[in-house]
């Protein structure tokens, strides 16, 4: 079932080791980071509209 | 009749309205990552551990596995945004902007991705990074589009004339979109041709269902992260409405 005979031979990928990891190894980091990203974000959106918000509340309450 | 058209109002208006689309977003959301987890591995399975060489380009056809989804999810993520400046610049719709403005971060890194493995595909095969051929050149400039809307929108303060603006670039831009699929055929390039055909397929079978699997995988990637985004947008651009000054309240506890 497994095409492989080694781990060895995997990484190699046939002599073209470099062009096939390098692409799935910058694409792999691209869906890493995206999504951290855009969760940080988030956070520090929130963080900020609720910072407004009290700050809002307040000055009416003034 | 104008019972009717009400009624049809109203269901156009509640879909279209950011206070029901953002819960149910929110529901979506751990959907799309699971299922973009589970085609990933299982394309990455079949693609990169079950399927055979290629008799033609050895081992490094295995880019295939991630050049052609990135490239149609880049082409893909561009036409829904031009969907959706077409629905807000028709309709004036609120949430069609924050859909187009959610997208097109993820739409550029598939272009890119999809420039940077075609590179990394040409260097072995065709003996060099880069052509100025119609495919690439094409594929180039989408990548530009995408830049050049972000850089649009974020220029001005506006938000609602930032989505206008950024629909009519959306809309001129589509163009570049049957250039970049047709590109193969119209002129010649060193781009191979589709390998991927409705009658016949130039592909083996389990080549081609490692990359369907890995076409879903980044379909369910992208919509995941796009709902994230278009999710804060939201939040930022509806910051004075009742029901966002309750979900942040909400959020605190």
């Amino acid at each position: 079932m497994i095409y492989w005979n080694s781990f060895g031979d995997f990484l190699a990928m046939g002599g073209y080791g470099l062009y096939v990891w390098g692409s799935f190894g910058l694409t792999a980091l691209v869906m890493i980071i995206e999504p951290i990203a855009v969760a940080r974000q988030r956070k520090t959106t929130i963080t900020r509209l609720k910072r407004q918000l009290r700050a809002e509340s307040r000055s009416h309450e003034a | 009749m104008n019972d009717r058209f009400n009624l049809s109002r109203f269901s156009f208006y509640r879909f279209a309205s950011p206070a029901i689309f953002y819960p149910l977003a929110g529901k979506m959301i751990p959907w799309f990552i699971a299922a973009a987890v589970l085609f990933g591995l299982a394309g990455l399975y079949i693609g990169m551990l079950v399927a055979p060489t290629d008799f033609q380009q050895g081992e490094g056809y295995r880019i295939i596995f991630i050049h052609v989804p990135t490239s149609w999810m880049s082409m893909f993520i561009y036409l829904i945004m031009a969907f959706w400046a077409a629905i807000g610049l028709a309709f004036n719709t609120r949430l069609s902007g924050m859909m187009a403005q959610a997208l097109a971060p993820t739409g550029a890194l598939m272009a890119f991705l999809s420039l940077w493995t075609g590179a990394l595909w040409g260097k072995p095969m065709w003996g060099t990074w880069w052509v100025w051929d119609a495919r690439l050149t094409s594929e180039l400039i989408l990548l530009f589009l995408y830049i050049g809307y972000m850089a649009l929108t974020a220029a001005i303060d506006d938000a609602r004339r930032a989505d206008k603006a950024g629909g009519i670039l959306l809309l001129v831009g589509v163009v570049n979109i049957p250039i970049i699929y047709f590109s193969v055929k119209w002129w010649n390039t060193l781009h191979q041709g589709s390998s991927v055909n409705l009658t016949k397929s130039a592909m083996a079978e389990v080549m081609l269902w490692g990359m369907l699997l890995m076409a879903l995988a980044f379909w369910m990637y992208s919509i995941a992260v796009a709902l994230t985004r278009v999710r804060t947008l939201i939040l930022e651009r509806e910051r004075h409405t009742d029901w966002v000054k309750a979900e942040l309240e909400g959020v605190s506890k």
